[in-house]
C-alpha cells in the first residue's frame, strides 16, 4: 500500500458539541462527545463501511469528514489536502470532489425544486458544462446511470416513491464527478424490495465510475454486504477494524461480536443454532462517557484490572485492528464471558439523551 | 413458448407505471396545495364569502343609491332622535337610518372598503416588518457563527420586548402617539403583528436550516446567502403566508375595536364599520340593528378569512401530504 | 380450534373527492393459543391496519369500512360493541406498538400507568397494585423497578420504555398478544434483548403472539407460523422452517433473495424486486404482484389467483409457482419464466420506470438468498439491459 493509494486520512478526529443552559446568557456546561478520537483511512476506489447504534457518532464522523460539522480536533487530508485547516472559498471548490447521499430521500431533497433544478444547483455552483446545452447532457448521462427516466426532470420529489427519490439523491451527488461519496444510511428508510436495488445501484456505479465510498449504516448485514473494511464504532471511538470478511470469521472486539450475533439472519436454521451474546443495559451518555474501557460497563468479558480504567487504544492483530486489552485471550477462549447485570442508564445530569445526541439540536449551522 | 396477448401485456405495463400515468409535467407543491384548496368545503366556503366582500369593496361604493354622508333622514324630517326615532329598513332604504340620518346601508357598503383597505394594509405593515427582522434573524441563526448568533439573539429580544407589551396597549399607545386617524390604526394593527411574523418566520427558518436539503446543498458547495435565500427561505413561506390570512381575519376586529375605542378616524365622513359600531352603541336603546349590522359584516368577513387561512394551514401541511 | 381467525377481512378507506383505499383486501390467517404467528410485508402492505382492525383501534371517520370476521374464542371481534370490546382489550388481547414514547402517556408516571391497567382488569388497588406493577417490570428486565415506577417515560431510555409497555401489555396475562413492529425503533443489541424477553414471556405463560414486522431476520428466529402479505392480502402462510427454505410464491423468494445476509460473502451481487411497492394491481383485476413478477404468466392478469392449498397447512396465492428445489424443472415450467423474463426486459425498456428493474448478474446471483436447505430458485433476472 503506498499513500497515493489513500484518498482519505483521518487522524484523532474528534466533534465535541457543547451543551448549553441558561436562559439569556449561554453557559457551557459541559460536552457530548460525538466523535472522540478517532482514525482511518479510506483507499482508493474501495468502500469503508461505518457501522455502530444510534447516539454512536458514526453520521457525526461522516459529516465531520466532509467538514459539513465542523470538527474541534484532529486532521482530515483529501487526496493530500488537509481540509480542516482550508478557506471556506477553498473547501467550496473541494466539494466538488466528496459528496453525500442521505438517509432520508424525502427530507434531503428541497421540496420545492423540480429534479432538473436540484441536479442543475451543483453544476452552476463549479461551473461545470458550461452553457445550459452542456449541463443538459451532463444531467441525461447521470440520469442513465442511475435509472431514472428522462420524463423524471420536470418532477418534483413528493411524485416519486421513496427508491426513486434515493436515485435523484444519488443523481445530485453523481452529477459533479466527485471521488468520494459519504453514504449515510443511504437504505435505511427503504422498502426491503427496494433496498437490494439502491445497493446494487451503488456497486455497479462504484465498478464503473471507480469511486470511493464511506457508508455509514447501523445495519451490520448491509454495511458488511457494500463494504472491502468494515469499523466498528461504539461511543464516539472506532472498536475494531477489519476486511469485511475477516469482521464476520473473526470478530475479535467483544462488542461486535455482540453486535454480530444480534442481527437476525433470515433463515430458522442459522437463528436456532447461533451464540446469542446479549448485551445488558443501553448505551451510556456520551456526555459522560465510562472511564477506561467505554465497553466496559456492558462487557460481557469486562476484566477487573484495566478495563475500568485504561482506554484501550487501536492496536493490530493480523488483519485487524481492535481496541481491546484482552482481545487475544477473548479470541483464544482462555477468557470466557460473564453475566453483567443492567445498570439503568439515566439520560445523564443534563437531561441528553443518548438516542438525540447524535443530532445535537443547536440552532441552524448550515455550515 | 407462451406469449401474452398484447391486450393482457398493455394492461400490466400500465399498471406497472403508475406515476407515468400522471400528466406529462411535474406538479409542484403550490399546485398541489392549490389543488387540495380547491377540495376543502371550507376553503370553498371562505373563498367565496372573501370574493363577495372584496367585490363589494371594490365596486360596492359606486353603485349605492345614497352618499355615505347624506343625511337624509333629518333632511325628511323621518329621523327624530330627540324623540327616540330612528326608522328601521324599508323599501328605499334596506337597513334603516342611522342617528344621523344616514343610509345605513349605503354607509355599510362604503364602509367595506375602509374595513379591507385597514385590514390588508395593516397586515401588510405587519408582514414587512415582521419578516425582515424574522428573515434576517432566520439568516443569521441559520448561518451560525459567532455574528450569526448576535444579530440574531439581538433582533429577537427587541421582538419579545414587543411581545411582552399587551397588544391594545402597545395600540393604544402608538395611537396617542400619532394621533387618532386611520393611518394611526393601520400603523397600531400592523405593529401589533410585527413579532408573530418575526418569530414564526425565524423558527421557520432555523427548522428548515436544520434540514437535510440544506446540508446537501452545503456538501455541494453552494454559498451561504444562496442557500438561505434560494432554500430555505422559500420553504419558510408557507407558514408566514397562512398567518397573514389569519391575521387579516384579526386585524379587521382590532381595527375595528381601536375605532370603537375612539382611536378610529374622527371624521365620520368616511364610514368604517368600527366606527360605525362605536357610534351605534349611544342608540343601541333605540335600534339595536344599527350595531347588529357592522358586527355581523366583521364577524363574517373574519370569518370568510378564517376559513381560507385554515384550509391554506391544512393544504401546506406537509405532514397531511401523502 | 384456532385462538384466532381472522377470514377475509377487509379494510377500506373511502374519503370523499379521492380514490377508495383498500388497505386491507381479504386478510385470513389464524393463530393456535400458545403460538408465534407472523405477519410479514413492505410499507403499505396492510399489516398494521389489520392488526389495528382486529383491535378495533381503526381511527373512527366516515368512509372507514371494516368487513370479514375475526373470530376469537369463539366471539367475532368486529361485531363488538365499544365497551365489550374495551373489556378485552387488555385482559385478554394486548398490544404492543412500534413507538413506546408516543404509546406512553408523558405526563404519568410509568408505575401510575401499569397499576391503572391491573385496577381496570384485575380489580388491583393501592399496595397490593404497586407490588404486583414492581414484579412486573421486574419479570420484563427493568432493574430497580421500586424506584422506575415514580418515573415519567422520557426519564426512561427506548429499549427500557418497550419493556414497560411490554409490562403493561402481560399484566393480565392475555391470551393473544399482538406486537406491531416492536423493536423497528430500536437498535440491534436492544433489539435482541427485546425479542428475547417477548420468547419468554410467550414461551412461559401459553400466550399467543403475531408479530408483525418488515424484518425477515426477526421472523426467521421467533415465529411458528409466517404469513407474508402483498397488498393487502395474505399471499403465502408456512411453517417457519418450509418457508425459509423452500418458499413458493415468487414474492417471498424476491424478498429472500433481495436482503443482504450477515453470512454470506462480500460481493454478491443482490437479486433485488423489480419496481416498487407502488406498482399494484388492484386484486379483482388479477395478481397483485403480476407487475413486478419475474414468473409473470398470461393468466396472472384477469382474476385473482385462487389460494392454493398444499400439505403441512402450507398454502399460496400463485398460479405459476416457484418449483420446489430438487424438482427438475419441466418445459412447461421453464417457458413461462423465460416469457415472464422477456416482458419484464420489454417493459423496462419501454416504460423506463425509475425502479425498474436494476441489471443483475445472474448465475452466482442465485445462490444470494440460498438457505442451507437447497439452492432456492431465485426470480431469473433479464440480462443487464
Amino acid at each position: 500500500m503506498t499513500d497515493s493509494d489513500i484518498l482519505v486520512e483521518v487522524r484523532d478526529l474528534k466533534v465535541h458539541f457543547p451543551i448549553k443552559r441558561g436562559v439569556l446568557f449561554d453557559r457551557t456546561v459541559g460536552h457530548v462527545k460525538a466523535v472522540d478520537g478517532v482514525d482511518l483511512s479510506i483507499r482508493r476506489g474501495q468502500t469503508y463501511g461505518l457501522v455502530g447504534e444510534s447516539g454512536c457518532g458514526k453520521s457525526t464522523l461522516g459529516r465531520a469528514l466532509l467538514q459539513l460539522t465542523p470538527p474541534t480536533a484532529g486532521e482530515v487530508s483529501f487526496d493530500g489536502v488537509e481540509l480542516t485547516k482550508l478557506a471556506s472559498g477553498k473547501l467550496r471548490t473541494m466539494r466538488r470532489r466528496m459528496q453525500m447521499i442521505f438517509q432520508d430521500p424525502m427530507s434531503s431533497l428541497d421540496p420545492r425544486q423540480n429534479v432538473e433544478s436540484i441536479l442543475t444547483e451543483g453544476l452552476q455552483t463549479h461551473g461545470i458544462g458550461g452553457d445550459r446545452d452542456g449541463r443538459r447532457k451532463i444531467i441525461a448521462e447521470t440520469l442513465d446511470k442511475v435509472g431514472l427516466p428522462r420524463w423524471a426532470l420536470s418532477r418534483y420529489p413528493h411524485e416519486f416513491s421513496g427508491g426513486q427519490r434515493q436515485r435523484i439523491g444519488i443523481a445530485r451527488a453523481l452529477v459533479l464527478g466527485p471521488e468520494l461519496i459519504v453514504a449515510d444510511e443511504p437504505v435505511s428508510a427503504l422498502d426491503v424490495s427496494i433496498q437490494a436495488q439502491v445497493v446494487n445501484l451503488l456497486d455497479e456505479l462504484q465498478d464503473n465510475l471507480g469511486l470511493t465510498y464511506l457508508v455509514i449504516a447501523h445495519d451490520l448485514a448491509v454495511v458488511r454486504h457494500i463494504s472491502d473494511t468494515v469499523g466498528v464504532m461504539y461511543l464516539g471511538a472506532l472498536v475494531e477494524e477489519a476486511p469485511s470478511d475477516r469482521l464476520y470469521t473473526e470478530p475479535l472486539h467483544p462488542y461486535t461480536r455482540a453486535l454480530m450475533s444480534a442481527v437476525p439472519v433470515p433463515d430458522p436454521d442459522v437463528e436456532d443454532r447461533r451464540e446469542r451474546i446479549l448485551l445488558a443495559g443501553d448505551l451510556p451518555s456520551p456526555a459522560n462517557p465510562p472511564a477506561g474501557c467505554r465497553f466496559h460497563t456492558r462487557c460481557p468479558w469486562a476484566q477487573p484490572t484495566r478495563c475500568a480504567d485504561e482506554r484501550p487504544v487501536l492496536r493490530e492483530i493480523g488483519a485487524s485492528r481492535v481496541a481491546c486489552h484482552w482481545a487475544e485471550q477473548i479470541a483464544s477462549g482462555e477468557l470466557r464471558p460473564h453475566k453483567v447485570s443492567a445498570e439503568i442508564i439515566r439520560p445523564a445530569g443534563e437531561g441528553e439523551e443518548p438516542g438525540v445526541v447524535s443530532a445535537p439540536s443547536e440552532p441552524g449551522s448550515f455550515v | 413458448m407462451t406469449i401474452i396477448s398484447g391486450k393482457k401485456r398493455e394492461k400490466i405495463d400500465r399498471l406497472a407505471e403508475l406515476a407515468a400515468r400522471e400528466e406529462e409535467r411535474g406538479v409542484s407543491l403550490w399546485q398541489d396545495a392549490f389543488r387540495r384548496l380547491r377540495r376543502n368545503p371550507a376553503a370553498i366556503v371562505g373563498a367565496v364569502i372573501l370574493a363577495i366582500f372584496v367585490l363589494v369593496a371594490v365596486v360596492g361604493p359606486f353603485f349605492v343609491p345614497y352618499g355615505p354622508t347624506d343625511t337624509i333622514g333629518i333632511r325628511e324630517g323621518v329621523v327624530r332622535v330627540g324623540q327616540g326615532l330612528i326608522p328601521g329598513h324599508s323599501a328605499e332604504h334596506w337597513l334603516g337610518y342611522d342617528h344621523q340620518g344616514r343610509d345605513v346601508f349605503s354607509r355599510m357598503v362604503v364602509g367595506a372598503r375602509q374595513t379591507l383597505l385597514v385590514g390588508v394594509v395593516a397586515t401588510m405593515i405587519g408582514l414587512a416588518i415582521g419578516a425582515l427582522i424574522g428573515g434576517v434573524a432566520g439568516a443569521a441563526a441559520g448561518l451560525g457563527g459567532r455574528w450569526g448568533r448576535w444579530i440574531d439573539t439581538t433582533l429577537m429580544r427587541f421582538i419579545d420586548m414587543l411581545l411582552a407589551l399587551p397588544s391594545l396597549l402597545l395600540a393604544v399607545s402608538i395611537a396617542a402617539l400619532l394621533g387618532p386617524s386611520l393611518t394611526t390604526v393601520m400603523i397600531a394593527v400592523g405593529m401589533v403583528s410585527v413579532p408573530v411574523f418575526a418569530r414564526l418566520l425565524r423558527g421557520s427558518m432555523i427548522v428548515q436550516s436544520n434540514s437535510d436539503y440544506v446540508l446537501a446543498a452545503t456538501s455541494l458547495g453552494v454559498r451561504k446567502s444562496k442557500i438561505a435565500l434560494a432554500h430555505v427561505l422559500p420553504n419558510s413561506l408557507a407558514p408566514v403566508i397562512v398567518q397573514a390570512t389569519l391575521t387579516l381575519a384579526t386585524a379587521i376586529i382590532e381595527a375595528a375595536a381601536l375605532s370603537f375605542l375612539g382611536l378610529g378616524n374622527p371624521d365620520s365622513a368616511t364610514p368604517e364599520w368600527g366606527v360605525m359600531l362605536a357610534d351605534a352603541q349611544q342608540w343601541i336603546g333605540i335600534r339595536p340593528a344599527l350595531a347588529i349590522y357592522p358586527a355581523v359584516a366583521i364577524i363574517i368577513t373574519a370569518l370568510g378569512f378564517t376559513l381560507l387561512g385554515e384550509a391554506m394551514r391544512e393544504a401546506l401541511d406537509p405532514k397531511l401530504r401523502k | 380450534m384456532a385462538l384466532l381467525e381472522v377470514d377475509d377481512l377487509s379494510v377500506t378507506f373511502a374519503r370523499r373527492g379521492q380514490r377508495t383505499v383498500r388497505a386491507v383486501d381479504g386478510v385470513s390467517f389464524s393463530v393456535d393459543a400458545g403460538d408465534v404467528v407472523g405477519l410479514v410485508g413492505e410499507s403499505g402492505c396492510g399489516k398494521s391496519v389489520t392488526s389495528l382492525a382486529i383491535m378495533g383501534l381503526l381511527p373512527k371517520q366516515p368512509g372507514l369500512r371494516v368487513g370479514g370476521k375475526a373470530m376469537f374464542d369463539g366471539t367475532d371481534l368486529l361485531q363488538l360493541d365499544d365497551r365489550s370490546r374495551r373489556d378485552i382489550r387488555g385482559r385478554d388481547i394486548a398490544m404492543i406498538f412500534q413507538d413506546p414514547l408516543s404509546s406512553l402517556n408523558p405526563v404519568v408516571p410509568i408505575g401510575l400507568q401499569v397499576t391503572e391497567v391491573l385496577t381496570r382488569h384485575r380489580g388491583m388497588k393501592g399496595d397490593a397494585a404497586a407490588k404486583e406493577a414492581a414484579e412486573l417490570l421486574d419479570r420484563v428486565g427493568i432493574p430497580d423497578p421500586k424506584r422506575r415506577l415514580k418515573e415519567y417515560p422520557h426519564q426512561l431510555s427506548g429499549g427500557m420504555r418497550q419493556r414497560a409497555l411490554i409490562a403493561m401489555a402481560v399484566a393480565c396475562q392475555p391470551r393473544l398478544l399482538i406486537a406491531d413492529e416492536p423493536t423497528t425503533a430500536l437498535d440491534v443489541t436492544i433489539q435482541a434483548q427485546i425479542l428475547e424477553l417477548l420468547k419468554d414471556l410467550v414461551r412461559g405463560s401459553g400466550t399467543a403472539l403475531v408479530m408483525i414486522t418488515h424484518d425477515l431476520g426477526v421472523v426467521a428466529g421467533m415465529c411458528d407460523t409466517v404469513n407474508v402479505l402483498y397488498g393487502g392480502r395474505v399471499v403465502e402462510t408456512a411453517r417457519r422452517r418450509p418457508l425459509f427454505r423452500e418458499p413458493r410464491h415468487p414474492y417471498t423468494v424476491g424478498l429472500l433473495a433481495s436482503v443482504p445476509r450477515l453470512d454470506a460473502g462480500r460481493g454478491e451481487r443482490l437479486n433485488p424486486i423489480p419496481g416498487s411497492v407502488r406498482d399494484l394491481l388492484p386484486w379483482p383485476e388479477g395478481c397483485a404482484f403480476a407487475p413486478r413478477c419475474t414468473r409473470r404468466v398470461d393468466a396472472c392478469v384477469g382474476e385473482p389467483p385462487d389460494l392454493v392449498l398444499t400439505h403441512d397447512g402450507r398454502s399460496y396465492r400463485c398460479i405459476n409457482p416457484a418449483p420446489l428445489p430438487g424438482i427438475v424443472p419441466t418445459t412447461a415450467a421453464a417457458s413461462p419464466t423465460a416469457a415472464a423474463s422477456s416482458i419484464a426486459a420489454a417493459e423496462s425498456a419501454d416504460t423506463a420506470d425509475g425502479d425498474g428493474p436494476a441489471p443483475v448478474i445472474g448465475a452466482e446471483a442465485l445462490d444470494a438468498g440460498t438457505p442451507a436447505g437447497g439452492p432456492v430458485p431465485a426470480p431469473r433476472e433479464e440480462e443487464k439491459s
